[in-house]
């Protein structure tokens, strides 16, 4: 039985004709598994052109390296009984932090000679066998001081023949151990601190050390020792639970220097290590040798709860999570240290969870802040109790922090503790955003976003949307019914109607139409739920947005103070004291002025101009006898027309004065705290935003349809006829409850008359060709924005880091760029 | 759009025009059909009309997988109804032989002037009822351009950009033909078409015996050629609209002008259809001929040679001397050297002329170009000739697309970052992003800053507001001097400030530079 690491570079060695790939196939999966002879054909269209060697090594290397950078074991099937060739292979494992085994096929060389023989593609001699076994002879004394985890020697055909694999699990493994967690911060010896804080989080003392109730698990981040009061009651209160199994501890990098010292290594006493030496000589014998022996025995790190939670003392960047390397235990010791020191003498750390985009939760201690604060899903929990600070520990999987105070100053600080980790507003990274990207959501499958729309999406976002600590949402967009093929009409109400209740939904409700602008409220209830919420300090409480991320005016602050004053029902209704809401602004005009000028109205202006001249002189021509009366005729129809389409955007427009005139229809609720309200019912958004009493705010109009029943059907149906004929845009149909799957969120139902702003002035007179239009790209563009927008929000209420929540954002923004037809 | 003659007998018009009086014709066109026939055909008084009617059939197509997507504004248009130029090109195409001044049933009428009246209800006049005055009146006509409000029912968005035009006068027809044929598009100016190079020679004919002559001739010029895009600007269309705004809202801070080859066709063109001295060049006319600096040229345009200016800053200029844009990158230029730096970054690098001069310096050994727009870069790497750029400068050369929002490592490992007129374009609750971004994650050791001192526009005759329209804010020297001071206390850096330009000794220097040093220790 060969036992090797789940994540290993499995390197084989043995001559040719020693059964290697034999060996690998019966052992390994195919794609572990990667010959050189591969690797020559690929670059060389013939697995024996020796000359194509260096390419195929060059290949090997890159492909062997990928599969480990991506956590995948890997056989590389060569002869390597070469030293250099082991070497460099030795070294690739290094700079994946993973270890490498080497499996060695001694076969006797007759039998090698043989087997080359009867392959016809080897026409190599003998010679080439024997010259090999020379150098793997040459090897075999020394192959242990390669540098290999372990080496594995396979003598004979036997025992080729009856080898098995097996797999060992990594030490940091224990993914299996799912908690609850309470995760406990550097104690530097405060034993009486931690005894204190283990009662705080209700763990008894019984016979066999401590123990909690709840079953739960202590885990300690490291640096049990030196600097404090008690060293020898710390580790023998910590070593009595990790053996009677309810804790686990990692090494500190005090524990390493003290190893060292406890060893009688020369280290520099400095930092409390004279204390803990102190302690130590003074207990009976055999403890300082017990304590050397736990100590020795602590792993850099542990990767818990199925990967989702990562221990080290001074934290691990994600590439290093479950890798094992000199590096890895320098990094969970010690930190990213820069190399550089500061006034104080103290090693500069890089501030490495600033960029960390893992989606494991990593703990550690190490560095003594004020307060432990969460960046990018990372905690520290030195608080300094040696200092006088705080014993810290984390509930997980609750995120709770409990807290006892230092009894006193035990060790004065070299230096004061740090500020807790200002909430940097530039944690966005451009890595978060540009490329190719797929972003994982909840709600479906994850999405992809092409490069140049990223690119489109980045200069939007970067030049005008607002502070993105505020945009934490953008609506995604609505795709229309099937086309109707009733008389007259290209969208009505049936075909919506339809669609839902192929899609098994029961209930939908209709709601009306707004024309207005699209518009994302966010709220908090003072500037400091802003500041403490979202991280904006600039005094501000609030944004309101357009679909693209845009501020709706130069000012926005007196309509978000408005909408705030609007909104206090709100707060105690929803349990939060800050709320995202989705709108329309009203009127259309207000932000879409200039559009409206420039595009629409210039286009009735023309038409205005234009028609009756045309009409006159046909007119005319027609009373000379002239036969142009076809032309006549539609010309008149045009011009009747464009009446039509004048007074369908003229509707949407009425003057505003500052906010005098404005109206905002907020339809949905979208987040609170701790809530992804956008999930609930229709009816409880609609009902809920019925509480809301203000000029401001105007009611939405809806109704209920149970889809099953005609006459519900038809009620809604004459109420959308009633409602488009007299000019209104037309309403949104949506299932009443969120129903997950390829059901679309809402389909809108544009009115006859509002199309002509859509479809232009004479859009009525080519419906046959209009009916012709293309839904399904617009309609897999709703499902994916919509699954990213309830992905931003859900990350949003779960108080995911700012980045977090940024990238679906930005998803959406970049996937509303994609070409579709626009008129959808 | 209708020609009247009072000329006897006036149904001479139908020798001329190739159109007999008393039938209908049509003309089938790309986008729709041009109808021809005469409201009146008398002998005293002869009208022709041709009748546009654009295709809704053809406009409306339905679009399937795969074809090129349009924003909204393709739909819904002005083209069905207004005088642009599709009726140029209808016109030309009907009365092909008129414009060639060619009859060969009375060889004699061509070359006689008759007294005509030209009537446009709706032209789109960009620059108003003025503009087409200036650009007929030379020519002989007596122009009426009467404008057309927007919308009666609001009367505060005041007039439409159209204008109802009649021009009368005498003029041979093929003259006015021709005319009309070059001025509509001159006057729309819109960007709905793309222009073939072959438009020069087009021009050339048809301008032949009167374009030479005209007093607006550089406008003509630039207007008639300049309606070209080469960039498709779709995806910013569509985010525009969106938004419930125009694409121009959303129009990049930097200008995006042509490739170099049809550029020095135009500019063979200008000079040969209008004999321009050498020297006039590429005269500033709004937003066609700025000269281009790295993020924003509005500021930096010369005096405009006539009171056609357009657009935002068209009329603010440096007075005398070269462009302030060239000022500006010679004082950073000049600095870097002295600072000793060998690699540089330009931070919002636009058009890259910086990145070029940079370039063009062996001493800078590497050389990056960042900026938020990826037509800007485009526009970059065509004016830089990446493609042919011989491999030893290439190798000194990253250019790529990055916004100062974000932290970003590819801004880190150089001595020193230059952000030459852009914090201006940065809204001002970003800065601290920025800041962060600049100094606190890319640290060179040195960062040069430019942006407008405000001070200094009381000396810009023509301007109201801001230098640019994208421009978020400016600042006085002292308010730059504490916002660079604050920062560089909080980042470990010392700096220094320098005027750029001529230091005006009551309001300042039009820009203003600030020079960070980053300390030793930090």
């Amino acid at each position: 039985m060969i036992s090797v690491p789940e994540l290993s570079l499995v390197v084989l060695v043995g001559v040719s004709g020693s059964g290697k790939s034999t060996f690998a196939a019966r052992h390994f999966a195919p794609t572990q598994v990667i010959s050189s002879d591969f690797c020559r054909g690929l670059v060389a269209d013939d697995e024996n052109d020796q000359s194509a060697t260096p390419a195929a090594f060059d290949l090997l290397h890159h492909i062997v390296g990928v599969r480990l950078s991506r956590g995948l074991l890997t056989v590389v099937d060569a002869t390597n009984v070469q030293y250099a060739a082991r070497r460099s292979l030795i070294d690739l494992a290094r700079q994946h932090d993973v270890l490498a085994d080497a499996i060695v096929l001694d076969v006797p060389e007759e039998v090698a000679i043989e087997r080359n023989a009867s392959r016809p593609d080897r026409d190599f001699g003998a010679g080439v066998v024997i010259r090999q076994r020379k150098d793997l002879r040459r090897s075999l004394g020394k192959i242990s001081r390669d540098g290999f985890r372990k080496v594995h020697v396979l003598r004979g055909l036997d025992e080729i023949e009856a080898a098995t694999i097996g797999y060992e699990k990594a030490w940091s493994d224990k993914t299996e151990l799912t908690g609850p967690f309470d995760i406990i911060g550097d104690v530097h010896g405060c034993r009486s601190e931690l005894e204190t804080l283990l009662g705080e989080l209700g763990w008894v003392r019984g016979p066999q050390g401590y123990a909690h109730p709840g079953g739960r698990t202590a885990v300690f981040v490291g640096d049990l020792v030196d600097r404090g009061p008690d060293t020898p009651g710390v580790l023998s209160l910590v070593m009595d639970m990790v053996e009677a199994g309810t804790a686990i501890c990692v090494m500190g990098n005090h524990e390493q220097k003290l190893v060292r010292a406890l060893n009688g290594r020369k280290v520099k006493v400095a930092h409390g290590l004279q204390e803990s030496l102190d302690q130590l000589a003074a207990q009976p014998p055999g403890f300082a040798e017990r304590a050397k022996t736990f100590m020795d025995g602590l792993l850099s790190h542990y990767r818990l709860d199925g990967g989702r939670l990562v221990v080290a003392h001074a934290g691990l960047k994600e590439a290093y999570h479950g890798r094992a390397s000199g590096r890895v235990r320098a990094f969970a010791l010690y930190g990213d240290t820069t190399g550089e020191t500061d006034e104080y003498g103290l090693p500069v750390r890089y501030p490495w969870a600033d960029d960390y985009r893992g989606r494991a939760m990593v703990v550690y201690g190490h560095t003594p802040t004020v307060s432990p604060e969460w960046v990018n899903n990372t905690i520290c929990l030195d608080t300094g109790c040696v200092f006088g600070g705080h014993l810290t520990a984390l509930r997980y999987p609750e995120r709770e922090i409990v807290q006892v105070p230092a009894e006193k100053v035990w060790y004065e600080p070299a230096k004061p503790l740090g500020a807790a980790h200002v909430r940097d507003p530039g944690m966005l990274d451009i890595n978060d955003v540009i490329g190719t990207r797929h972003v994982e959501t909840r709600f479906g499958p994850r999405v992809k976003v092409m490069e140049e729309n990223a690119a489109a999406a980045l200069e939007v976002m970067s030049r005008f949307a607002v502070d993105p600590r505020w945009l934490v949402y953008l609506p995604p967009t609505m795709a229309p019914p099937e086309t109707s093929t009733l008389d007259g009409y290209l969208e009505h109400p049936h075909e919506a109607f339809e669609e839902f209740a192929a899609a098994g939904v029961r209930e939908v409700v209709c709601e009306e139409k707004h024309m207005g602008s699209r518009a994302v409220a966010v709220l908090a209830r003072t500037p400091e739920v802003a500041a403490a919420r979202f991280g904006v300090t600039d005094g501000g409480a609030g944004a309101v947005f357009t679909r693209t991320g845009r501020p709706f005016f130069a000012d926005t602050e007196p309509l978000v103070t408005r909408l705030r004053e609007a909104c206090e029902p709100l707060w105690a209704e929803l349990g939060s004291d800050w709320v995202v809401l989705d709108c329309e602004l009203l009127p259309w005009s207000a932000k879409a002025g200039e559009l409206i000028r420039s595009q629409y109205a210039s286009v009735g202006a023309a038409a205005r101009a234009a028609l009756p001249e045309a009409v006159a002189a046909l007119e005319a021509a027609a009373g000379r006898g002239l036969e142009v009366h076809g032309l006549l005729d539609r010309t008149r129809r045009r011009a009747g027309n464009a009446a039509l389409f004048r007074d369908a955007y003229a509707r949407y427009c009425w003057p505003v004065d500052g906010l005098e005139g404005i109206k905002v229809a907020p339809f949905q609720i979208l987040a609170c705290e701790g809530r992804a309200t956008a999930l609930e019912p229709h009816a409880w958004h609609l009902s809920t935003l019925g509480l809301l009493d203000s000029p401001l705010i105007a009611r939405t109009e809806h109704v209920f349809v149970t889809l099953d029943s005609p006459e519900s059907r038809a009620a809604a149906t004459a109420w959308w006829e009633s409602m488009t004929a007299t000019g209104g845009e037309g309403m949104v149909v949506k299932p009443a409850v969120h129903t997950p799957g390829r059901v679309q969120p809402g389909v809108k139902v544009r009115g006859r008359e509002y199309l002509r702003i859509i479809y232009g002035p004479d859009y009525t007179e080519s419906l046959d060709v209009l009916r012709r239009r293309f839904l399904g790209k617009k309609r897999s563009l709703a499902l994916r924005e919509y699954a990213l927008g309830l992905e931003a929000l859900s990350r949003l209420a779960d108080g995911e880091p700012g980045w977090r929540v940024h990238e679906p954002v930005f998803a959406v923004l970049a996937l509303e760029s994609e070409p579709v037809d626009p008129r959808l | 759009m209708t020609i009247t003659t009072t000329a006897r007998p006036a149904t001479d018009l139908g020798f001329l025009l190739h159109k007999h009086p008393e039938r209908v014709q049509e003309f089938g066109q790309s986008f729709g059909t041009a109808t021809v026939f005469y409201p009146e055909a008398g002998g005293e008084r002869c009208t022709v009309a041709l009748m546009l009617e654009v295709d809704p059939i053809a406009l409306a197509r339905s679009r399937g997988k795969g074809s090129p997507d349009f924003s909204l504004s393709q739909y819904v248009n002005d083209r069905p109804y207004a005088a642009s130029s599709l009726l140029a090109v209808a016109l030309a195409d009907v009365f092909r032989t008129a414009r060639a001044g060619r009859c060969g049933a009375r060889p004699e009428l061509p070359g006689t002037a008759l007294p005509l009246e030209l009537r446009l209800p709706a032209l789109p006049c960009r620059g108003g009822p003025d503009l087409a005055r200036r650009l007929f009146e030379p020519l002989g006509w007596e122009v009426a351009a009467q404008p057309i409000v927007l919308d009666a029912g609001f009367p505060e968005w005041g007039e439409s950009r159209y204008v109802r035009l009649t021009l009368s006068g005498s003029a041979r027809l093929a003259d006015a033909l021709n005319h009309l044929y070059v001025l509509l598009p001159v006057l729309d100016d819109g960007k709905h078409y793309w222009i073939a190079p072959d438009e020069v020679d087009k021009l050339i004919r048809a301008g032949e015996g009167w374009l030479h002559g005209h007093p607006e001739r550089g406008l003509i010029t630039r207007r008639y050629l300049g309606r070209r895009s080469t960039l498709t600007r779709t995806a910013l269309a569509r985010l525009a609209e969106l938004g419930d705004e125009t694409e121009e809202q959303l129009e990049p801070a930097v200008e995006e002008d042509a490739p170099a080859g049809i550029t020095a066709a135009t500019e063979a063109a200008t000079e040969a259809a209008t004999e321009a001295p050498a020297a006039e060049g590429r005269a500033a006319e709004g937003r066609d001929a700025r000269p281009q600096t790295g993020v924003d040229a509005a500021q930096d345009a010369v005096p405009a040679e006539g009171p056609g200016a357009e657009g935002p800053g068209g009329a603010v200029g440096e007075p005398k001397g070269r462009p302030l844009s060239a000022r500006r990158r010679e004082a950073v230029l000049a600095r870097l050297e002295q600072l000793g730096a060998a690699s540089v970054i330009d931070l919002g690098c636009g058009h890259g002329e910086l990145v070029g001069a940079l370039l063009a310096r062996p001493r800078f050994a590497k050389v990056g170009g960042m900026d938020v727009s990826s037509m800007a870069l485009t526009i970059a790497a065509r004016k830089l000739r990446l493609d042919r750029m011989p491999d030893s400068r290439r190798a000194r050369l990253t250019l790529f697309q990055g916004a100062l929002t974000y932290t970003d490592k590819r801004l880190s490992g150089y001595d020193a970052a230059v952000l030459m007129e852009v914090i201006e374009h940065v809204d001002p609750p970003r800065l601290a992003a920025l800041e962060r971004v600049v100094f606190a994650h890319a640290r060179p050791a040195h960062v040069l800053v430019t942006t407008p001192n405000i001070e200094h526009n009381v000396r810009y005759e023509f301007l109201t507001g801001l230098r640019h329209p994208d421009h978020r804010f400016e600042w006085t020297r002292a308010e730059f001097a504490a916002w660079a001071t604050r920062v560089a206390g909080e980042h470990g850096y010392q700096v220094g400030f320098e005027p750029v330009g001529d230091d005006d000794p009551e309001v300042g220097p039009p820009t203003q530079m600030g020079v960070f040093t980053r300390d030793q220790r930090s």
